[in-house]
Formats: structure tokens, C-alpha cells, sequence
């Protein structure tokens, strides 16, 4: 099967969330027509909407998604992506302000370096856990995103405050570890890197003998020990600290390409709507790009039509709550067609 | 078929043994007699008069109670929980240790069983032989005057396998009928009145405990055979491949494991192949591991063919590039073998799941045989396997043989293991027990029983 005919079921779905919020709109008393147009121009409704606001947005989801596939494919069930994005954006503004003075060419690859670092370290907790004391990293990752919170919390109040030491945010990285943008846009240099980074994890999963046993592990745990002669807890400890590094590498990216500072809430959930773009797209890299620009469209159009048709952005989730739902499903029937026909 | 015009008969006042190999019929004779299973003929008789039972419940309301091969209580719930679940709206009084106790024999069993339980202890903090008796508690929860015990003494120490004989017997003098389902021969003769024998689905011998002889009641569970274990001329036999305690292995050698269920045959299959520590086990050359579970061991049901073959073997040059695999070229090799074993599948694309459980296993065996084993350990190769692929595995395994591979092939049929075996070991509690060739199907079967050594 191929990615395009994957996304069939959610092309629907977003057809059917859609009219779904239309009808709630008209139902508030909205104009919902004028509404869902200025989703749509807020997504596309010029080149600048295109890079700047929908591309821009997807970055992010692409990125984290495809560490999200990772773990996944490997039975990992990481949901501290928006911690290890903060730890990352964390990681990599504190390296950005020490390393203000490089030139470009090395500070920004220090930087990034630096965010999939901290990505990554803020996932080895649950790994150590894991290994050491077989805590489910499903309930470690998730509570360790409250505590990532407190801490940008406590940085953007302390060590990283800006010198003013008068708002929770860090100073403005140099502009040498800022990401080089598209003339006249605000696409950055992280949107390439996603679009690289998806080639090379499609070639992991399809071609490589990791990618291969991701799967194994990820599949049939006791076949892989014993038939493959796998090391399941070093594979999966190796997908979790990968999946945690994309995830600190889009903060990297979100903070010297998009808000060159850290402050609180940086990230709207990305941590969480990369795991729906994850799951919808089967964790296939090309389908999570597919899948992560529709859900940047979205978001971006959601901004519009707040700006332009005073609709709350959050309404917006009703349509990726219906594309999750319908995905799911979707894939919930093709699991038990699966089992009916090994049966 | 499981039984075969069976019968069986169960007297007021007697402990009945029941004795057989694995697969002999013995736990499904009594998941008939609780209504478990529907019998395709025959009939049943409860005190005189025809039952016909659809459900346990049926059972369970003609005084019928069963204590099945695995706890069956749930360990999250206290004791007084679960027996008021195993009453249900049949319990007299769920039998709480405060309640009446009946002069019934159940009423009599229960007081006893009762000691040293509490009815608020969580059933996962209980030691297994409290475990054990809170199971028959809710066997008798209905007021049971029958008891069926499937193999209750398989997880108990002997004190405590001595305690419930003990208490097996007073329930039986206090008026309850009991049936013992074992493998071990000396609870037969220490407990039991009367003693059946099954084998291959049909009743080999039934009668009084006091007629009986360890050999007899042996030759009866393992029936005697022709097929005698045969040594090849020591002069073909190859290097020594395989060194395990005072075992030693040679090429060309078929060692046919011998065992009961739960006596170490698979741990030490396990050190051999590579899969568990090796624990001084000493093997020579490519050893090829044939697990017993080929769904979830063996293969990953939704896995390709291909994908099959290269989890077994994902080194092989053939396909492995440093950290790439040709998936082209392990195709084409799977596509071959489908071939070569006449593998029933569409390609080597078809996932092995939707594959029969005999074409399975020839794509086990064919990986296997790939990796040009020294040595190969089997599992249980032909568990559920029909008699052509039965005939196909052994065919592969004698034929590696004489090949020059040393074989180490463990079944839960002891027929299979001496008709293809070279030289058959026993194993009995973890240690390994050389049979001498031209040891007879009883000495054998004795000493899996750990009656002789």
C-alpha cells in the first residue's frame, strides 16, 4: 500500500471533521462559511501563509513524529515528546548563548547538536527506569513532561533569564545560532533538515538491519530474543534515546529558527499532535510528512481564522480530533482484518 | 480424537488415581465429567441415574467439583472473595469458616482446609500450597461430594503433597469420592484405592491399587513397542560436538530427550541452543534452535516469509551489507526455499501467519538448515503437527544426522523420542539420566518418573 492511499481514510476524515465544525459553528451563531474561509487563507492563502505560518508549523511535527515512529515501531510507547522538545529548546538556547561569538557554520550545527542532546538525555530517565526498575516508560515519559514544564519554568526565572531579569524568558540567541530563513519568509533552514531526516529514517525502517529490528522487537518481543537473537532492552533503550533526540532537536530548531528565545510554553502540544501525526501516518516517515504539513496547515489556519473571523483557534481541534478518531479506527479495522486472516 | 469409548467408574468412599502420559486423555475424561467438553457418544451416570451435562454449572449442581491443572482463584481478590465467586448462587454458605459446617464430607474437607488461611488475606500474598487448598475450598464451595483433582500436586513441595493426600483420604472416609489425576507414582501407592491407566485416548487398566506393580502400572502409561532405540556403529560418528555434565554429544548422534513436563528438559534445551546462559554447557560449530512455540518463538505470525528468514539469520552475507539488508536477495532465497520444502504458501511475501502449522514449521526448519548447523536442538518439533509433516520433520532431523550434525531432540511423546533417537537420555528434576541401549519402554518411562534411577 502506498503512503497517498494511506492517508485515503484521513483525507475523509478531514472532509468529515470539517463539516463537523462547520455545523458547530452555525450551530453558535458563526458564520461559518466566512470562518472556513479564513482557515483555509490562514493555511493557504498565500505563499506567505504557506512557508510562514503552515511549513513553519509542520517542521516540529515532522520532526518529533518521526522519533515518535521510532520508539513506536520498536513497542516503545514514548509520550514525553513535549518534554524532551522543552529539555531540547532548554539545551539548545543555553548552548546558543554561550556559543554567540562562532560563526554560523559551527554554532548553528553546536546548537542543534546540543537540542537532540537534551532531548535525548531527558528520555535516558525512563530508559534507566526501564532497564534498572522495568518502570513502563509509557507512564515515565508522560509525567516527566509536567516536570520539564517546572523546569523551563524555573530556567526562564533563573539561570537563563534574560539580563533585564524582568520577564521569564531567556535573552535573544545571537544571530549567528539562528537558522538562515527563506528570503522573505519565515521558513527556516529546520524545514529541509525534516524533509533530509525523513529520507534517512525511511531508509532506516525499510533498509537497515536497526530499522529491521526496531520492528522485531517493536512486533514479537519473545521471537526476537529467541529466534533473532535480539537484545530487546538495549534496542528499545537505543529507539527511546533517538525518539527523545528528534524530539530535542525540533526544540532546537523551534528556538533558533522560529523564537530565537526560550520562554514557557513554547511549544502549543506539539509533543502530543506529533504523536496523532505519528499514528494516522502509521508511523510510515513518508506518510508522517504527509500527515505533519495537514496538521500544520491546520494549526496555522486555526490562527487565521481566530485573527480574521474571531472563531477561538481552539475550535481547530475538533478537526484533528476527528482525524485522530477516524484514523484510529482505520487502523483498528485493518488490525482485526490482520488477525482474521492469520487466523 | 482424545478418548476412545473410554470409561470410568468413581465410588463413594475411594480416591481414584489417574494415570497417563501427556495427551493420554486424562484432563479431558474429566473436563467430560464436569461438562467442560460434550462427548460425541456415551453416557454418564450420577448416583444411579443419567446426567447429561451441557455446562459446569450442571456439574456443579449434580455435587461435582473440580480442581483444575492451573489456579484458577484471582489473585488481585481476598480468599472470602473468590470463594464467593466459585459459589456463585449455588454456595450453601460459600463456605465461610464461621458457617455451618454440614455433616457432609464437604463440610468435614473444609474446616480442615481452612487452617491457617484467613478469609481477608489477598490471594497473591498466599504461599502456592495455600493456593492449593483455597482452590479445592472453591471446588467444594457448592457442597461437592465428587472432587476432581487435575494434577493438584504438580506445584506443591512433598510435605505439602503429603498434607493433601492426607486430607484427600479423610474426605473420602468421611463419605466424598475423589479422582487423582499424577504423574508420580509413589502418591498412587501411598493414596489412592483404586487406580485407571490411560493411554492414546483408551483405558489401558483399571482396578484395585494393592494388584498393582510400579512396572505394570508403568508399561501400561508407555505401552511396550517394538521400536527399541538403536546405536549407530560408534566408528561413523563424528567429533564430539556437544558436552553438557557427563553428556557428551558426537556428530552423526540423535539424543532423544525423555522427560516430564517441568523437569529441566527445556532449561537445559535452552543453555544448548544459546538462548539461556550456557551454565558450563559446551557446544561446538552453528548450533540451529528449533522452538516448541513456532507462533511466538519461532516466527513473527505478521512477518513475511522473507522477513522470517532474515530474523533467524540476519548475519548471512547473502543479504547483510554492513548495517543494510538486500531484501532483494533474501526474497529470492526465501522464494527458493518455498520450493525446496514444498512450503504451501503464495511467495515468500505471504505473512506466516496466515501459513498451516505444518507449513510453519518446514519454514522453521528450512531456516534453520540454512545456517549449516554443527548442532540443532528441537523443541517439541512436531507439537500439533499432522502425520505427513511429522513424518517431514523427523526426515530433516535424520537426515542433518547423517549429515554429520549432532541432534538433541526433546518430545512430550515418548514414542517419537525412541523411534528417532540414537540414544535417549531421561532427564528427571534437572538431572540428566544416560539410558543404556536395550533399556526397556518401562525402565524408561520409570525413570521419567523418577521411581528408578
Amino acid at each position: 500500500m502506498t503512503a497517498l492511499s494511506r492517508l485515503r481514510a484521513p483525507i475523509g476524515a478531514v472532509v468529515l471533521g470539517l463539516g463537523i465544525l462547520a455545523a458547530g459553528l452555525t450551530l453558535l451563531g458563526y458564520d461559518a462559511g466566512a470562518a472556513l474561509a479564513a482557515l483555509g487563507r490562514g493555511a493557504f492563502g498565500s505563499w506567505y501563509a504557506v512557508t510562514s505560518a503552515t511549513l513553519v508549523r509542520a517542521v516540529p511535527l515532522i520532526v518529533i513524529g518521526l522519533g515518535i515512529a521510532i520508539s513506536f515501531r520498536a513497542g516503545a510507547l514514548n509520550i514525553g515528546a513535549e518534554g524532551q522538545f522543552a529539555a531540547g529548546a532548554m539545551a539548545a538556547t543555553a548552548a546558543a548563548l554561550a556559543v554567540g561569538r562562532w560563526p554560523a557554520i559551527a554554532a548553528v550545527p553546536a546548537v542543534l547538536v546540543a537540542g537532540a542532546v537534551g532531548g535525548a538525555a531527558w528520555v535516558a530517565i525512563p530508559v534507566v527506569l526501564r532497564a534498572r526498575y522495568r518502570v513502563q516508560e509509557v507512564i515515565s515519559t508522560l509525567l516527566l513532561n509536567f516536570v520539564a514544564d517546572a523546569l523551563v519554568s524555573f530556567m526562564v526565572q533563573g539561570p537563563l533569564q534574560e539580563s533585564k531579569r524582568i520577564y521569564p524568558q531567556s535573552d535573544p540567541i545571537a544571530a549567528a545560532a539562528r537558522l538562515p530563513l527563506v528570503p522573505g519568509t519565515r521558513l527556516h533552514l529546520g524545514f529541509f533538515l525534516a524533509i533530509v531526516l525523513v529520507g534517512v529514517v525511511a531508509v532506516i525502517f525499510s533498509r537497515t538491519i536497526w530499522g529491521f529490528r526496531l520492528k522485531a522487537v517493536g512486533e514479537a518481543p519473545l521471537a526476537a530474543v529467541v529466534t533473532g537473537r535480539i537484545d530487546v532492552d538495549r534496542t528499545v533503550a537505543g529507539a527511546l534515546l533517538w525518539s527523545g533526540a528528534l524530539a530535542g532537536l525540533a526544540g532546537a530548531l523551534e528556538v533558533s529558527g522560529v523564537t530565537y528565545a526560550l520562554f514557557q510554553n513554547l511549544s502549543p502540544g506539539y509533543g502530543f499532535t506529533a504523536i496523532a501525526v505519528a499514528l494516522i501516518a502509521r508511523l510510515d516517515p513518508i506518510a508522517i510528512l504527509i500527515a505533519g504539513l495537514g496538521f500544520g496547515a491546520l494549526e496555522a489556519g486555526a490562527a487565521g481564522m481566530q485573527r480574521d473571523a474571531g472563531v477561538p483557534a481552539v475550535a481547530v481541534s475538533v478537526v484533528q480530533a476527528t482525524i485522530i478518531v477516524v484514523a484510529l479506527l482505520t487502523i483498528a479495522r485493518a488490525r482485526l482484518g490482520r488477525g482474521e486472516a492469520a487466523a | 480424537m482424545a478418548l476412545d469409548a473410554a470409561s470410568f467408574s468413581l465410588a463413594r468412599g475411594e480416591v481414584h488415581g489417574l494415570l497417563g502420559e501427556n495427551g493420554a486423555g486424562k484432563s479431558t475424561l474429566m473436563h467430560v465429567a464436569f461438562g467442560m467438553v460434550t462427548p460425541d457418544e456415551g453416557d454418564m451416570l450420577v448416583r444411579g441415574s443419567p446426567v447429561r451435562f451441557r455446562n459446569p454449572r450442571d456439574a456443579k449442581r449434580a455435587g461435582i467439583g473440580m480442581v483444575h491443572q492451573h489456579f484458577t482463584s484471582v489473585p488481585e481478590l481476598t480468599v472470602a472473595e473468590n470463594l464467593w465467586l466459585a459459589a456463585g448462587r449455588f454456595g450453601d454458605s460459600a463456605g465461610r469458616p464461621d458457617g455451618p459446617t454440614a455433616a457432609n464430607p464437604a463440610g468435614r474437607l473444609r474446616a480442615r482446609l481452612w487452617q491457617g488461611l484467613s478469609p481477608t488475606a489477598r490471594v497473591s500474598d498466599l504461599p502456592v500450597g495455600a493456593k492449593q487448598r483455597l482452590e479445592i475450598l472453591q471446588a467444594l464451595a457448592t457442597g461437592a461430594e465428587v472432587l476432581l483433582l487435575d494434577e493438584p500436586t504438580a506445584v506443591l513441595a512433598p510435605p505439602e503433597t503429603a498434607e493433601l493426600l492426607a486430607l484427600l483420604r479423610e474426605y473420602a472416609a468421611a463419605g466424598g469420592a475423589a479422582v487423582l489425576i499424577t504423574h508420580k507414582l509413589t502418591e498412587v501407592f501411598s493414596a489412592v484405592d483404586r487406580v485407571t491407566v490411560l493411554r492414546g485416548g483408551r483405558v489401558q487398566l483399571t482396578g484395585l491399587v494393592a494388584d498393582q506393580t510400579v512396572p505394570g502400572l508403568t508399561a501400561a502409561m508407555v505401552g511396550s513397542s517394538d521400536l527399541e532405540p538403536t546405536l549407530p556403529d560408534p566408528g561413523e560418528l563424528g567429533p564430539v560436538l556437544v558436552r553438557v555434565g557427563d553428556l557428551t554429544v558426537r556428530g552423526g548422534e540423535i539424543i532423544g530427550i525423555a522427560a516430564v513436563e517441568g523437569n529441566g528438559q527445556r532449561e537445559l534445551l535452552r543453555r544448548l541452543a544459546g538462548v539461556a546462559p550456557a551454565q558450563g554447557a559446551e557446544v561446538t560449530g552453528p548450533v540451529a534452535f528449533i522452538p516448541e512455540d513456532r507462533t511466538t518463538e519461532g516466527l513473527i505470525p505478521a512477518f513475511s516469509l522473507t522477513e522470517n528468514l532474515v530474523l533467524g539469520l540476519p548475519e548471512d552475507p547473502r543479504w547483510r551489507r554492513g548495517p543494510l539488508l538486500d531484501w532483494r536477495a533474501a526474497a529470492a532465497r526465501m522464494g527458493q526455499l518455498v520450493g525446496e520444502f514444498s512450503i504451501r504458501a503464495p511467495g515468500p511475501a505471504s505473512p506466516a501467519g496466515t501459513l498451516s502449522g505444518g507449513n510453519q514449521q518446514k519454514v522453521v526448519f528450512a531456516r534453520a538448515l540454512e545456517a549449516k548447523p554443527q548442532v540443532i536442538v528441537a523443541e517439541n518439533p512436531t507439537r500439533g503437527l499432522d502425520v505427513h509433516a511429522t513424518w517431514f520433520v523427523d526426515e530433516r532431523l535424520r537426515r542433518a544426522a547423517l549429515d554429520g550434525a549432532a541432534v538433541i531432540v526433546y518430545s512430550t511423546d515418548l514414542d517419537e523420542v525412541l523411534s528417532i533417537a540414537t540414544r535417549v537420555v531421561v532427564v528427571n528434576r534437572h538431572r540428566l539420566l544416560p539410558v543404556p541401549s536395550g533399556t526397556s519402554r518401562e525402565t524408561i518411562g520409570a525413570m521419567m518418573l523418577g521411581a528408578q534411577s
